[in-house]
């Protein structure tokens, strides 16, 4: 949501989980921008959530509902 | 809230569960081991494996780093809680875990032990710098994920030239927890445990990367899917897992690519190996002492080494003869193997550490499964 | 000349709670009728006798007591008094019963800010108003700095039954419907979030609020129907429904899709390692209900403020091993078993 501290070790942001903020640290996700997502572990964030990844694997999921309703239909 | 919800859609579970029926071959069986606490939960909470075929049978393995940690150093954290001026502070999990002779940290405090509960290791660096009367120890525990945390307060501790703050630290590595399941007796020769493949941990492999998987794929021959936390994400591990088993391949796939780069996050892996050395040798609750696998503080940031300051001795202290924690760790048997599951072992009265952690084998299937369990004896 | 009678107030803005407010003498006269009479004021209180005597109507009657110990003392959208007086309301009310009085002891550590006393008695005072049940007698104790968190509160209220209304957890049967009356985890939630070290900004309010109202119509349409009700304080609903199994002897099986809980509620138990079915309500109950009324007790519930969310979230049903089983969002089964030990946030 907003990333606040110049120094590298104490970059904080403050992070929406769903409508709850909480202040994390971004010393290991130096490219986190504001709007990024983020994975957070104990009060740290970890990764920034890869958008075009996150697509692949959610169509990826979305096709094989789509196959199994028409498997479903062909089925004996 | 967005990457999260997406994959917990009941309707996409049921397709999967479909094609992974589909996929596992009627006459084979495939056994896939976790050992990520994250992943223990989710099967647990979400139900997963009722919407597995019989055939496949998921194994819990050593995720949880605080039932692997050795009854020891809980006893020795504990006594350093009970002197006078030392200010303990430790993450949520560790509260309840036994120690010897029916002791705990929650006990502790109550008898009067200046323990506290902090969410990030940051948190007791804030009280450290509050109150430099106290004596502030932090105890660190976890695998790759939570290491990176820790050397952060150590960095920043030694930036601000603290006096009254140093680590007790039970930083342990995934890799060598593997390799110490793929190489006991159990597997290679008495053949109790089958592993065909691993489903590999979520957070830890967004900081270690995919790369140390390579080498057990290939030298073990199995089969490794690392695999996002969701629901939907075990289950399309799971099915990624049987095709490869299917095909006869053991390679490292990435399901987690939205947080899973290849090699890692190089920043923290960094901190790390600037702040941390291996230990020659580290002793897990229920799997034995282990080589190389557990970190200490280097001797450069000894000022911020709790063993060092402290002078600690663990003494190596064996659990409840009964007690199978070990057994269910190496994913040699199941909680309801072990005689002391739900008579003497509950979650009120844990005997090991597999019922303490919400995380733990014994814990999971006491909250979420043992509906399963009656639903057996019947049939 | 003879001088006016002259009592200098209570100092309410800098003042503190000292322990010669306890010892029966003027000072505690004056901290009761300055603070205490001022905020709750009704006859009785103002006739300044040790008991309040008041007339009964034939019937049965309901008893019940509790005590309210919360930390924080205030929290975002309300304060321990609040509690203390919706709390035991809830508690006749879940009897099926018509709140009548309450009763309020306080015991308060030596070095409370009068400020602070007061802001709670005022809200008590507008709890009861709001609730039409007054607070009519009451006592005060001081203790020792360190000896009490700030303050403790007990309150005892009682009720009248209507005639032949018999509710009670021994009573749920196989094939009875539950009922929730709205959105859990709301109050544990919102006073965690006042907790020292799990700090964080959220608009979560407690959910604190007397449901009597509710329930008079939910006893109107249900009647005989009705089983039992109870409020999912401290444990939360697994708590209560399993309670509810044990003395019932019977098994539950609740859907998690048909439990509402808040988005804001659900980030933030995740945030934490906390499951929402284990936090604690302070406004909100569960009702088992004969199928032939659960229907017409649920649209009761929805036509009233405090019902608006209300859902069926299950049934009861046989089982000897009286375990409380739930369909996950995503297909599979769970138990939902009581809580071990206080509720800690998962970290790894």
């Amino acid at each position: 949501m907003s990333v606040s501290g110049d120094d590298s070790i104490i970059r904080v942001g403050r992070v929406d989980f769903g409508g709850v903020v909480k202040e994390i640290n971004l010393a290991y996700t130096p490219e986190a921008q504001r709007g990024d997502y983020v994975l957070v572990h104990v009060g740290f964030a970890l990764a920034v959530i890869d958008e075009v990844e996150a697509q692949r694997t959610l169509a990826y999921l979305r096709e094989i509902a789509a196959l199994d309703v028409a498997h479903a239909d062909t089925a004996p | 809230m967005k990457h999260a919800e997406e994959y917990r859609d009941g309707r996409l579970a049921r397709a999967l569960a479909a094609r992974i029926a589909r996929a596992a071959a009627p006459a084979a069986r495939y056994h896939f081991m976790e050992f990520c606490g994250g992943h223990t939960h989710a099967i647990a909470r979400y139900g997963i494996e009722d919407l597995l075929p019989g055939n496949v049978r998921l194994i819990h393995g050593p995720g949880c780093p605080v039932c692997v940690l050795p009854v020891g150093r809980i006893d020795a954290a504990i006594r350093l809680a009970e002197r006078a001026e030392v200010t303990l502070c430790s993450y949520g999990d560790l509260m309840r875990v036994p120690g010897s002779r029916g002791t705990s940290l929650l006990r502790a405090k109550a008898a009067g032990a200046d323990i506290r509960m902090v969410y990030s290791t940051l948190d007791a660096l804030r009280i450290a710098e509050a109150e430099p009367k106290r004596e502030v120890v932090f105890f660190a525990i976890g695998f790759e994920t939570t290491t990176p945390p820790t050397a952060l307060a150590i960095r920043l501790a030694a930036d601000k030239k603290l006096k009254n703050f140093t680590v007790f630290c039970n930083h342990v590595l995934t890799p060598s927890a593997i390799q110490n399941i793929l190489e006991s007796p159990d597997l290679r020769e008495l053949g109790c445990v089958r592993i065909d493949g691993f489903i590999g941990p979520a957070h830890v492999s967004t900081v270690i990367g995919a790369e140390p998987y390579a080498f057990f794929a290939k030298e073990f021959e199995k089969a490794v899917v690392i695999a996002g936390f969701e629901p939907l994400d075990v289950m399309q591990s799971i099915l990624m897992l049987i095709n490869q088993v299917n095909e006869g391949r053991h390679e490292v796939e990435n399901q987690y690519g939205r947080a899973v780069r290849r090699q890692g996050n190089e920043r923290a892996k960094a901190d790390v190996a600037e702040i941390f050395e291996l230990r020659k040798s580290f002793e897990w609750r229920g799997l034995g002492v282990v080589p190389y696998s557990g970190l200490r503080l280097k001797s450069s940031y000894a000022a911020f080494d709790t063993e060092r300051r402290f002078g600690i001795e663990s003494v190596s202290t064996s659990d409840n003869v009964a007690c199978e924690c070990g057994a269910i760790l190496r994913g040699a048997k199941r909680p309801t193997d072990c005689k002391l599951f739900g008579t003497v072992c509950t979650p009120e009265t844990p005997m090991g550490s597999c019922m303490v952690s919400a995380e733990g084998a014994c814990a999971a299937h006491w909250a979420y499964g043992r509906f399963r369990d009656r639903a057996r004896e019947v049939s | 000349m003879i001088p006016k009678t002259y009592r200098r107030k209570l100092d309410i803005r800098n003042g503190r709670v000292e322990l010669s407010h306890g010892a029966g003498g003027r000072a505690m006269t004056h901290l009761i009728a300055d603070i205490f009479y001022e905020a709750l004021d009704n006859p009785w209180l103002r006739r300044g006798n040790d008991q309040a005597a008041f007339d009964v109507a034939g019937g049965r009657m309901v008893m019940t007591t509790d005590a309210y110990v919360v930390s924080p003392l205030f929290f975002p959208g309300g304060d321990i008094g609040a509690l203390a007086v919706h709390g035991t309301i809830n508690d006749v009310a879940m009897a099926g019963a018509q709140p009548l009085y309450l009763s309020a002891s306080f015991i308060l550590e030596e070095g409370l800010a009068l400020a602070d006393l007061k802001r709670i008695a005022d809200s008590m005072g507008a709890a009861a108003r709001t609730a039409g049940v007054p607070i009519i007698t009451g006592d005060t104790k001081v203790v020792e700095r360190g000896k009490a968190d700030g303050v403790f509160i007990s309150t005892t209220g009682i009720g009248v039954v209507p005639v032949g209304l018999d509710l009670s957890a021994d009573k749920a049967r196989p094939g009875d419907r539950v009922i929730l009356s709205g959105t859990i985890g709301d109050h544990g939630v919102a006073v965690m979030s006042r907790r020292q070290n799990l700090s964080f900004e959220t608009e979560i309010l407690s959910d604190t609020a007397a449901l009597h109202d509710l329930v008079a119509g939910m006893v109107e349409a249900g009647c005989r129907s009705l089983r039992v009700m109870r409020d999912p304080t401290r444990g939360g609903l697994a708590a209560t429904l399993n309670e509810l199994a044990q003395q019932s002897g019977i098994g539950f099986r609740v859907s998690e899709e048909a439990v509402p809980v808040k988005r804001e509620v659900a980030a933030a138990c995740e945030l934490l390692g906390l499951d929402p079915l284990y936090v604690a309500n302070e406004g909100k109950l569960v009702a088992v209900v004969a199928p032939d009324a659960a229907e017409a007790v649920l649209a009761a519930m929805r036509a009233h403020p405090l019902g608006r969310e209300a859902a069926i979230i299950g049934e009861a049903a046989a089982d000897e091993h009286r375990f409380v089983q739930m369909t996950t969002a995503f297909g599979g089964g769970r138990v939902v078993d009581w809580l071990s030990g206080e509720q800690l946030p998962r970290i790894c």
